[in-house]
């Protein structure tokens, strides 16, 4: 039995594990197939058919179209593969993995100029409470 | 003989790639990380090596996710740069050296690594960002590369220990082959960064220049850090550290230091730079 008790103490972080990458298979495969010009065009015209083609569940094609980037980590997604669905949209990683802290672009910039975020507080889930 | 002639460590983030291809290394936010690389840049240029094993991961570019190689060596005569969802970059197809990596698959896996090997292997910016940060814009690279990517996209990554005896075991490949060439071992990506979740944006200024002095001066202390701790201190896209241990098991057990370099931010992350040289 796989124990990722350590990995499951770390606050505000999703380790991809082997389980993570087996649920989020087909929603990153999909995210594979936008490295083609071809399809990044198909998908664009029409996301909700494009998305239509990959055996990926409800939950997985709605976050991508909300482009809700935690939802499609809590489901499987892991970020090298989603960069494919923000490079698309023309969106920088600073841009699309802003949405995700609960800060806007300009915050999360302003941190990361000044040395970004400190360890303190983040290294454990116990060590946050 | 072949023999390893220097190792360097660099980051490679997307957005540096980005700023190079669009000549934007002059702007306010990017000229003082590009000021680091220019005594890589004239170091370099004076003597390209005949031959780069540049270690560095895929980010979701030639591998997907039907299989995850741990170790992958390219032994094609080419790789194609890659599109990683802008198109790819406007860099020149990197060239193999196809007899020395027969001769490292060889050498490597009797040795006890299993190594994937690769005919075909499309690069993405993991391993041509750092190409152009240190020969810069050129019609073509000036030294032949052997891509060597590493799993650290999936969890876990090789440890530590087996990347530093990875490197070690290059070392004595490279000792083996016949010919007189220069080789020079690179380890990429890494310094504290962490690209998703609300814990995104994590910078460990300490931790990671602890680690550049540990990684010249005591690398078996270094081998033995554990995934976990990678993960709390250094974000977790920090564990694409383990990387820089190949290079340094490639290298003898004492070094010189040539260059040194830490800067932040670019984009999301810390970026770290070193030039090593074995010593007799």
């Amino acid at each position: 039995m796989v124990d990722n008790s350590e990995l499951d103490d770390l606050p505000g972080t999703t380790v991809f594990t082997a389980e993570r990458s087996r649920q989020g298979f087909p929603l990153n495969q999909m995210c594979m197939s936008l490295m083609a010009a071809a399809n990044r065009e198909r998908f664009h015209a029409d996301e909700r058919a494009y998305l239509d083609e990959w055996p990926m569940s409800q939950e997985q094609k709605q976050a991508v179209l909300d482009r809700d980037f935690q939802r499609m980590l809590d489901l499987g997604g892991n970020v090298y593969f989603l960069s494919k669905i923000f490079a698309s949209d023309g969106l920088s990683y600073v841009q699309a993995v802003s949405t995700m802290t609960g800060m806007t672009v300009e915050e999360y910039q302003a941190m990361m100029l000044a040395g970004g975020r400190s360890p303190d507080g983040w290294r454990s889930k116990s060590e946050r409470a | 003989m072949a023999r390893i002639t220097a190792g360097l460590a660099t980051s490679h983030v997307p957005a540096i790639g980005m700023a190079i291809d669009l000549g934007k290394t002059q702007d306010a936010y990017w000229q003082p990380l590009f000021a680091g690389y220019e005594w890589t840049r004239s170091w370099a240029d004076a003597a390209p090596p005949d031959v780069v094993i540049l270690v560095y991961n895929d980010h979701a570019s030639a591998f997907d996710l039907t299989m995850i190689p741990t170790f992958a060596l390219g032994t094609a005569a080419s790789f194609q740069p890659c599109d990683e969802g802008y198109g790819p970059r406007p860099v020149p197809v990197v060239q193999g050296h196809p007899e020395l990596a027969a001769h490292l698959a060889q050498s490597l896996i009797l040795d006890e690594f299993d190594l994937t090997l690769m005919n075909q292997l499309d690069v993405d910016h993991g391993l041509t960002v750092p190409l152009s940060l240190v020969y810069g814009q050129p019609e073509a690279w000036p030294t032949k590369v052997i891509p060597l990517a590493v799993n650290v996209v999936q969890y876990p990554p090789p440890t530590g220990n087996r990347c530093f005896n990875l490197g070690k075991a290059i070392r004595r490949a490279v000792a083996s082959y016949p010919e007189d060439l220069s080789v020079q071992v690179w380890g990429t990506g890494g310094m504290s960064h962490q690209i998703q979740g609300a814990r995104a944006g994590l910078i460990n200024q300490e931790w990671d220049n602890r680690f550049l002095d540990a990684i010249v001066s005591d690398p078996a202390a270094v081998a033995a850090i554990p995934h976990i701790e990678y993960l709390r201190e250094a974000g977790s896209e920090g564990v694409e550290m383990v990387m820089w241990l190949i290079m340094r098991g490639a290298l003898s057990d004492d070094v010189e230091a040539l260059h040194r370099f830490y800067h932040v931010p670019a984009s999301n992350t810390a970026v770290g730079h070193l030039v090593l040289q074995p010593q007799p």
